[in-house]
């Protein structure tokens, strides 16, 4: 064994942003593929399948029924299934498992010092972690409403295919999917700070479930404090239905895109203060 | 004032909510091999920790070559830390591991993967790069943790109980390795419980028990400022009886045992330099011939056992 060179190397020095960007890109290369292909990710695989599931159904019932209900029924249907199931249930559980899980779970698996031994500041280790989470995201998700987008008009053959060609299908799905990645900044942000906060995250995840749960039952000035709100008021397909909800206006897009942004900005800062101050003593000296 | 080049502890304490951690702890660490010893619980990981800001301190400071350890950006570019803790990232191989961290630290793609290839040289472990670190024996994890430590070549490196695992050839090569770091003005400060490697390679000890230091500074030193312990000699000369029935004609003497050779004598003495004088007189009036005179209980184990009373060789 040898050691060469007596200074400690230093990387090539350029702006500060160069540096952060650099590093960003290490850990994404990094966390993505873990977040991805870890056992952690069978659960979001299974959330992100379940929609998928029910849309084959969906999509194998002319073989059992003579009649589909018409195709605008069917776009009412998914933007159902999309608000309750997708975003409510499938979105909302694995944005807790991998959001919850971007420092606790390096906790529990006792590797979260060897980011904080690295020369990289707090904050740009929370950008680069929930980015990477964010990426996992998006492509599970995306891909999930994407094939069960596709899946809810395949069994409206031709006039499936102009609703996408000539119609707005392609703009609702974008739309769709563009919810889905405001989803999961406005929620992973939240999950992100929950999993920084305390030993068990599962109380405090259970409490903004329960907000989100109820939000459409709350009078107006309340529902607008929550994420589901304004990603409600974004989706292309508009809902007004049920029984005790307190039908409002919903959020203009020029309000409810910044609103998420900001407010993702500000629970990302906060969980940075709060890693900021982060000790890690796995137990044992 | 700081000294920019060495690691000061200023009245530190830790405490784990009511449990004490590391208490008052005022130390300066000059560039060397400094080791850390102490039984269990004594508070040495914890030191470590506080020096690397993976905890923080309940009060006082800490400077690492006049930094701060909350200021990462700077502290982490010079400092390495090969913890205790036998986990790694999941499904790694050993060459990601060092590399992606290094592409963290910020360096560019070409940059890490130079510097991986150096490191996993430098532990041994090149023909091993490939392999999922999960399939590592202990000794090899060992090594890739202490190749991930010293990759981006650090001043200071900290390595907790870095010998654990080794077999005898990694640990000879490892040892020569840390005493090529010291030579270099570098910083490594070693915790380990094979108290007779740490006699070999530290240049002084920090001696600690239940969080509070007990002794540091350069071993023979520290055995010195023991005054009230009596000092342990081991003479090998020609008349080892005469010398023994002489050191009992004075005050200092406490014990002497004569080896089954009848060429020496192990004896315990309150006041070593009154012993040396008598040894000069016995020499020069009797004539006794005197093959080597040693101090039989300053290495780290014996002052350990001195200080803190346990088995030098299972402490930890």
């Amino acid at each position: 064994m040898s050691m060469a060179g007596a200074g400690s190397a230093s990387p090539q020095q350029g702006a500060q942003w160069g540096l952060w960007k650099r590093q960003v890109a290490g850990l994404l290369r990094m966390e993505v593929g873990k977040y991805l292909f870890s056992k952690r990710a069978f659960v979001l695989y299974f959330l992100a399948f379940l929609p998928i599931f029910l849309f084959v159904l969906w999509a194998l019932q002319p073989l059992f029924q003579n009649e589909m209900p018409g195709i605008g029924e069917g776009g009412r249907f998914y933007a159902g299934m999309y608000q309750t199931l997708m975003l409510r249930l499938v979105i909302f559980f694995g944005c807790i498992i991998t959001f919850t899980n971007l420092f606790r779970g390096e906790l529990l698996d006792h590797t979260l010092h060897y980011y904080f031994l690295c020369p990289i500041r707090r904050e740009v280790l929370v950008a680069g972690k929930f980015i990477a989470g964010q990426i996992a995201c998006w492509i599970v998700f995306s891909a999930s409403v994407a094939i069960s987008f596709f899946l809810a008009y395949f069994p409206y053959g031709q006039q499936g295919i102009e609703f996408f060609t000539q119609g707005p299908g392609l703009g609702h799905l974008l739309a769709y999917i563009g919810v889905i990645i405001l989803a999961c900044a406005g929620y992973g942000a939240v999950f992100l700070l929950v999993g920084l906060l305390g030993r068990n995250p599962i109380l405090p995840a259970a409490a903004v479930f329960l907000w989100e749960t109820i939000n459409p039952f709350l009078p107006a000035l309340l529902q607008k404090i929550s994420v589901i709100h304004y990603l409600d008021s974004l989706c292309p397909v508009r809902l007004t239905g049920g029984n005790f909800r307190i039908v409002t206006d919903p959020a203009p897009a020029w309000l409810s895109v910044p609103g998420l942004i900001v407010m993702m900005l500000i629970v990302l800062g906060l969980a940075a203060l709060k890693l900021r101050r982060t000790e890690i003593s796995y137990g044992g000296d | 004032m700081i000294d920019s080049r060495s690691i000061v502890f200023a009245n530190v304490s830790k405490f784990y909510r009511e449990v004490l951690g590391v208490n008052r702890v005022d130390l300066e660490i000059p560039p060397g091999i400094t080791g850390l010893v102490g039984p269990n619980g004594s508070g040495k990981s914890t030191l470590m920790n506080l020096m690397t800001g993976l905890l923080q301190p309940t009060q006082g400071e800490i400077r690492l070559k006049g930094y701060e350890p909350a200021q990462s950006e700077k502290v982490f570019r010079m400092l390495g830390y090969c913890t205790q803790y036998d986990s790694f990232p999941s499904g790694a191989t050993g060459y990601r591991f060092i590399h992606s961290f290094l592409r963290v630290h910020g360096f560019t793609r070409s940059e890490a993967e130079t510097m991986a290839w150096e490191a996993l040289g430098k532990v041994g472990l090149q023909d091993a790069a490939d392999r999922r670190i999960a399939g590592y024996s202990k000794g090899m994890r060992q090594r890739i943790k202490l190749g991930q430590a010293i990759a981006h070549n650090p001043q200071i490196l900290i390595l907790d109980e870095p010998l654990n695992g080794l077999d005898p050839m990694a640990r000879a090569e490892v040892i020569d390795l840390f005493r090529e770091l010291a030579t270099q003005e570098k910083h490594v400060i070693v915790s380990s419980h094979i108290l007779h490697e740490l006699d070999l390679i530290a240049d002084r000890v920090v001696m600690l028990t239940s969080g509070y230091v007990v002794a540091e500074g350069e071993i023979h030193g520290v055995r010195e400022e023991m005054r009230e312990v009596p000092m342990q000699i081991a003479v090998r000369c020609s008349d080892p009886s005469l010398l023994a029935s002489r050191i009992f004609l004075e005050d200092h003497a406490v014990e002497a045992r004569l080896h089954e050779d009848g060429l020496g004598m192990h004896l315990r003495t309150r006041d070593s330099d009154k012993f040396f004088l008598l040894m000069n007189k016995i020499v020069a009036e009797d004539g006794m011939e005197v093959e080597s005179v040693a101090p039989a209980d300053d290495d780290v184990h014996s002052v350990y056992q001195l200080l803190i009373g346990n088995d030098g060789g299972t402490a930890s």
